[in-house]
């Protein structure tokens, strides 16, 4: 397998952000109340990700190593802000249905995380492709979560009808929604089942000899994301 | 008066940040072990908050507005809490020596807390005064620290609790936080 296949196969499958790395938890709780929505939130982030992953690799001797987190995010920031104006020009609902949640990509763990830890080390080509790979896995994971929250809470999937709904008043038999899933408690609870099947396939696995790569994000430590370490700008104080 | 009381207690209250909104996450779920540090995470969120929504307002009015350069908020506002962190940090640790050791650990990790920036753009969002984003910023923080506490004191007596193996640790906090989101949807009828 080369090099690129293998980075779409690493963020899709084997360190997927959503699922196994656990990373940008607020973006996976916050936009998935529809499959619709996560799936556009999923495709934001990865052309953000794709770009700015591009971009920072090309510059990776240029910058110099003292200042590469501010770098970095100025890079993303502006990447994120081409995007929310294409995002409000184009698709003026997916715009208004996202919301502050745009914006705030620049702060999600995977974006940093990605720049640090393999763009700023890599040539372009496997930075962009990591990027599309681990986008991908985001977009996926979304998708996955935003399907299962609007089936539940609405009986629709990408606002298709699924389940045929029960009317009480003419006594037609039916699905009942169970709203509370496209409130914010669903979005817990649904995080909070897919993280324990995770464990449990995790635990399976090792008693295989295999291993799955460990949460990075939120769910283990913050301290540990790439964004959240430390400082971000030099303070002439390092080793 | 009354309009400045409502934008406290909804942001604190009915749409808060880390229960409705999903902002701060990160430190929702990671440091909320024991109460002592969750308080001192949330004291320092309080802290960062408070001021970062004070200088965004500054310089939107006074800097971005006037010049025609809104569009580059995103920016300039990261770059501002990234700044006014570690200045803050500097500041403390030279100055306050005692909130420094109570708060100056929990620091670096605001850089990048979500809630920061969410509170600076949704006061421009929101057309906020600064006197307005200000106490929408401080009914924000305190919000988070509300829940930040509520959860390290669940989190502690979970402890003693058996839980099936799949669920320890992350799953069980999360539903957790369900729970109390069920509890602060009972907010809505508030305002």
């Amino acid at each position: 397998m080369n090099k690129c296949t293998e980075r779409v196969y690493n963020g899709l499958i084997k360190e997927n952000p959503t699922f196994v790395l656990m990373l940008g938890m607020c973006p996976t709780l916050a936009v998935t109340t529809s499959a619709m929505n996560g799936v556009g939130m999923g495709l934001s982030t990865t052309v953000v990700l794709v770009l700015s992953n591009m971009l920072i690799s090309m510059l990776r001797k240029v910058i110099p190593d003292s200042v590469r987190m501010p770098a970095f995010i100025v890079v993303v920031a502006s990447f994120v802000t081409i995007v929310q104006f294409l995002l409000e020009g184009f698709v003026p609902s997916l715009y208004d249905s996202l919301g502050i949640y745009i914006p705030l990509i620049v702060v999600n763990c995977i974006i940093l995380g990605r720049a640090e830890s393999y763009a700023s080390k890599n040539p372009v080509l496997p930075s962009i492709f990591d990027g599309i790979g681990m986008g991908l896995g985001f977009t996926f994971g979304l998708t996955c979560i935003g399907i299962v929250r609007e089936l539940i809470g609405t009986g629709a999937i990408f606002g298709a009808q699924i389940l045929p709904l029960a009317d009480t008043a003419a006594g037609v038999g039916g699905y009942v929604p169970v709203t509370i899933f496209i409130l914010p408690p669903g979005a817990f609870l649904v995080l909070a089942f897919l993280v324990a099947a995770m464990n449990k396939i995790r635990k399976r696995a090792e008693k295989k000899g295999k291993k799955i790569a460990e949460p990075q994000g939120c769910g283990a430590d913050c301290a540990s994301c790439g964004g959240c370490e430390g400082k971000v700008f030099p303070t002439g104080n390092e080793e | 008066m009354k309009e400045l009381l409502i934008i406290a207690i909804g942001s604190a209250l009915v749409n808060n940040v880390v229960l409705s909104q999903f902002l701060g996450i990160c430190p929702f779920l990671g440091v909320s072990k024991k109460v002592e540090t969750a308080a001192g995470m949330g004291g320092a969120v309080v802290f960062v908050i408070t001021i970062a929504s004070f200088v965004t307002g500054l310089i939107y009015k006074f800097i971005l507005t006037p010049l025609g350069f809104e569009y580059l908020q995103t920016i300039v506002f990261i770059l501002i809490i990234a700044a006014l962190v570690q200045f803050v940090e500097m500041f403390l640790k030279k100055a306050m020596p005692p909130l420094y050791n109570a708060l100056g650990v929990y620091l670096p990790l605001i850089t990048t807390n979500c809630a920061v920036l969410g509170v600076a753009l949704t006061n421009v969002q929101k057309e906020y005064t600064i006197l307005e984003g200000v106490i929408n910023g401080v009914g924000t923080s305190v919000g988070f620290l509300i829940a930040i506490v509520i959860m390290a004191g669940i989190r502690e007596k979970i402890e003693y609790n058996d839980i099936s193996e799949s669920f320890q640790g992350t799953p069980i906090v999360l539903i957790t936080a369900c729970l109390m989101a069920i509890a602060f949807c009972g907010f809505s009828g508030l305002l």
